[in-house]
Formats: C-alpha cells, sequence, structure tokens
C-alpha cells in the first residue's frame, strides 16, 4: 500500500480561504436590493460530522475575518446525517452526533452543506433529506474539499478545494490537525 | 447488541451511548416534523401479555418516530386467550417476518425464553419480565437523573457519585432490579429502603445499601435521588404489611419528607402511582418530581434502543 499527499497543509488553507470567499461572493450576488448588500446575509453554513465540521468551521474563521460584523453564531451550525443514510442496515451501528441548527433556522436561507470528500453523492442525499425535517430553505449549496468523482447520484458540488481524479479502490484520508495529527489530504492506494 | 434482556447486557460504554443517542432523539421529539427515516421496512411487534399504559404507549411512539411498522399485540382479544403457547405466538410471529419484538410478560424470564430458544431470529427487547427486569425503564430513569444534575452537557457523562434512595416494594420491582444493576454500571451508589417483608429473602449479593426506615435514609443520607415504588396489589399474595394507612404513614413520601431533601434532589416515580399510597399529590406534583418527565424520556431513550438494536448491519445476515 502506497500513500502519496495530495494536498499540503498551506493548499488546504488556499482551499478554505478560496470557497470561503467564493460562497460570500455568490451569496452577494444574488442580492437585489444594491444598498446594504451583505456577503452573510440569509447564510446559514452546515458542517457533516465529522471533518464537515471542522472545515465549515474553519470557513466561517475565514468569514468572519472579511467581515467583522457578522454574527458567526448565527451562521455556523452541524447537520447530523446519521439517521438518513441509505446504508445502515449495511454496516455496524453508527454514532449518532448532535445537529445545531443556528437559531435563524434555515427558512428561507441560503444552506452551504461543507464536507470533506464528495464521492458517491449518498451521504449529500442523505443530508438533503435530514435538512427537510428542520425547514425549507430557498438554496441548498455544497462545498467539499476533494470532489474525487465516481457519483452515483446525480449531486454536484457548487464549491470544490480540490478536483482529484481517482480509481474507485483508492482511499482519500482527509487529516486536519483539530482531530489528526497533521494537516494533508493523502491518497492511499 | 442483538436483544436487551437485562440492564446487565450493557456495559458502562454501551450504557451512555444509549443515553447519548437518546439525547439525540430528545432533540428531534422537540422539532416540527417528530419523524426519522431510520427503521423504514422494519417490522417491530409490540407482544404485551400484561396490561401497561406508559411502556405500551411509549414503545409504540418510539418505533412510529423512526419510521417502523409496528404490530400491537395485546394478550386479551387475541389466540392467547384461546390457550395459544407463547412458543406458538413467537413461531407465528416469525413467519410473519419481524425483525424485533418487544415482550412484556407477567413471568420471569419471558423475554430470555423467547431469545434463546431459537423460536424467533428477530432482536428480543424486554419490556418488562415477570419480577426480574425491565432494562428500558432503568435506561429512562438513568437519563432523567443525567438530564436534572448535568443539564445540557449531558452527554458523555456516567453517574458517578449520585446517591439514589429506591423505597418501597423492592420484593416485586423489577423496575429496582434493573436499576440497581444500571446504576451501578454507571457509578452511582443505591439505597434500598423497605420494610423487610418487601425485600427479598437475601439481599447480600446485591451492591446496595439496605435502610429499614425511611426517616432515618433520609436524615442520614444526602440523598439526590428518590425513586418511589408502586405497592404492586396484583403481584401481592400475602399481607407484607398490616394497612394501606400504615404503610403511607411510615413509608409513604410526603410533603414533610419532601421538605427534608436538599433543594437540588429529585423524587421519582415508574408510574402509574397510588397516590396517597406510596407518594402524596403535593409531592407528586411538585417540581422536584420527575413523573412526566421520566415518560417524556421514555421514548426517546427507546428510540435509542431501537437503533442501537436495529440499525447495525445484522439484520443482512440473519437467517
Amino acid at each position: 500500500m502506497s500513500a502519496r499527499t495530495v494536498l499540503s497543509s498551506e493548499d488546504i488553507d488556499r482551499a478554505v480561504t478560496r470557497i470561503a470567499h467564493e460562497i460570500l461572493e455568490a451569496n452577494t450576488a444574488v442580492q437585489k436590493s444594491a444598498l446594504r448588500k451583505s456577503g452573510t446575509k440569509n447564510l446559514v453554513i452546515l458542517g457533516i460530522p465529522t471533518r464537515g465540521v471542522l472545515l465549515a468551521e474553519r470557513i466561517a474563521a475565514v468569514i468572519a475575518k472579511a467581515e467583522p460584523e457578522a454574527d458567526i453564531s448565527n451562521i455556523l451550525g452541524r447537520l447530523d446525517i446519521t439517521m438518513y443514510r441509505d446504508d445502515l442496515a449495511s454496516n455496524p451501528t453508527r454514532t449518532v452526533t448532535e445537529t445545531q441548527i443556528p437559531k435563524q433556522g434555515i427558512d428561507d436561507k441560503v444552506v452551504v452543506l461543507v464536507d470533506d470528500v464528495l464521492f458517491s453523492g449518498r451521504t449529500i442525499r442523505a443530508a438533503l433529506d435530514a435538512l427537510g425535517e428542520y425547514g425549507r430553505p430557498r438554496a441548498v449549496k455544497l462545498a467539499v474539499l476533494v470532489d474525487r468523482g465516481h457519483r452515483e447520484l446525480p449531486i454536484r458540488a457548487d464549491f470544490v478545494g480540490k478536483n482529484l481524479p481517482t480509481a474507485r479502490e483508492e482511499r482519500i484520508n482527509v487529516n486536519l490537525s483539530e482531530t489528526d495529527s497533521q494537516n494533508a489530504v493523502v491518497i492511499e492506494s | 447488541m442483538k436483544n436487551l434482556l437485562s440492564a446487565a447486557d450493557l456495559t458502562r460504554d454501551a450504557a451512555i451511548e444509549i443515553l447519548d443517542i437518546a439525547e439525540e432523539m430528545a432533540g428531534v421529539n422537540h422539532r416540527d416534523i417528530k419523524k426519522l427515516p431510520t427503521l423504514r421496512g422494519k417490522t417491530v411487534v409490540n407482544l404485551f401479555f400484561e396490561d401497561s399504559t406508559r411502556t405500551r404507549i411509549s414503545f409504540e411512539l418510539a418505533e412510529k418516530r423512526l419510521s417502523a411498522d409496528v404490530i400491537n399485540f395485546t394478550a386479551k382479544g387475541s389466540s392467547v386467550s384461546k390457550g395459544e403457547s407463547l412458543k406458538d405466538t413467537a413461531q407465528t410471529l416469525e413467519a410473519m417476518g419481524a425483525d424485533a419484538v418487544v415482550i412484556r410478560h407477567s413471568a420471569s424470564g419471558a423475554a430470555y425464553k423467547l431469545a434463546h430458544s431459537g423460536w424467533i431470529n428477530g432482536s428480543i427487547i424486554n419490556a418488562g419480565d415477570g419480577t426480574h427486569e425491565h432494562p428500558t425503564q432503568a435506561l429512562l430513569d438513568a437519563f432523567t437523573m443525567r438530564k436534572r444534575i448535568h443539564g445540557d452537557a449531558s452527554v458523555g457523562k456516567g453517574l458517578d457519585g449520585v446517591k439514589v434512595a429506591i423505597v418501597g416494594d423492592i420484593l416485586h420491582s423489577r423496575v429496582a432490579r434493573s436499576n440497581l444493576i444500571l446504576l451501578n454500571t454507571l457509578g452511582a451508589q443505591v439505597h434500598f429502603v423497605a420494610p423487610p417483608t418487601l425485600l427479598p429473602a437475601n439481599p447480600s449479593r446485591w451492591n446496595a445499601k439496605l435502610h429499614y426506615s425511611l426517616d432515618n435514609a433520609i436524615d442520614s443520607e444526602d440523598l439526590d435521588v428518590v425513586m418511589m415504588l408502586r405497592i404492586q396489589t396484583e403481584r401481592m399474595n400475602a399481607s407484607y404489611f398490616p394497612s394501606e394507612r400504615e404503610y403511607s404513614r411510615i413509608w409513604g413520601f410526603n410533603a414533610q419528607r419532601l421538605g427534608r431533601l436538599k433543594n437540588s434532589a429529585i423524587v421519582m416515580h415508574p408510574g402509574p402511582m397510588n397516590r396517597g399510597l406510596e407518594i402524596d399529590a403535593i409531592s407528586a406534583d411538585s417540581p422536584q418530581s420527575t413523573v412526566l418527565e421520566q415518560v417524556t424520556n421514555g421514548v426517546s431513550v427507546r428510540m435509542a434502543v431501537l437503533y442501537a438494536l436495529l440499525s447495525g448491519e445484522r439484520n443482512t445476515n440473519a437467517n
């Protein structure tokens, strides 16, 4: 088994910063009024456990720096999708973690889901189902650090850190310093 | 884990994990759409040979909120009243493809028999067997205590050092047995308070401190929880105490005894309450009473148990 680092710590930081600014830009562009446009207006960012939550926190930190007047606690949340997975019956029982929806809710908001790797698309399918139980967003967008292809459902990401062509058997490990020893995206084959 | 037959089936980690999952299930029970798709396509049979209000409704609600298909079976109005045996009933359910059976029975060990006889392949959940055990009640009691003590910071915590007095009909109580085991697992200290006639013949193997006077227990121990048990007249085949009035005076919980507990202490009762016998109305309805919280938490805890038993991969290679 060989391991190869495809994103370094600096690459990850750059990707996160770029995604954060793209989110703000896209969210400003949809606002009609020319006065008081704000990249964080009606914006909700939800991380999908485990590493999507960490990436969402990092994206929120960049946004906080770019728009100091924004109330990040009312933008950032997390969405546990365990109960909505379609593969519960074929895996060992998974631990359920907490879901936190910002207090502004998600009705009529632009919700950006954040995950580390986009692969089959099934996690995102589950996330869309889970989201529907909390309200009706105006739009749902998807931000991922790595898009490795091999989709099994008609789902695509709006904000991508890096497109990474892979073979199906390869493993992509996203290491983030909050839970792992280093910041790196490693491909194992 | 396939079955939940006894509180002893749960290690400390497994018990805390179920309580933590129950915290998330409680979140579901507070939102507008109280439904998860998790057990879609699974069939759960509630097999109740003994009367029940809380437990049966609570299990049914938990199953429905997880989208399972629910069948309610009560002994009255079924072929059991024509004399059908437990074995034949179980095999009938197996033939119909039940993924899980929630059983309440007046015979101790009925759930164990069902799980280990080979009559049925699904998961078995013990919802009370005779005077033996009632593990989901112990879990919901532990959940209620943890929530009152730790509040929103409950996740991941046990009940270390919590002093719990279980008072009343210990002899006939499956709730007391399951609570003793689970509370010990979670690190709590258990005190049994009862007249000698309502304690088992040889309680020396039980890891609990015994008291023969409720007043002494209240005054000598710094209790965090007082759990009153129901006097189970339907199981009493001898006179265990001289009269109900005397029992109520010496062993019943009342406002005066409530006043001698510390303010943060809670009063629990698994229900149904005999108001005026083991507990009076003032303490049953006081803010320190958790009787209704226990019912609310029962749904979340049972959802967590169903999730833990039914969502894993085991079901694909059953048969």
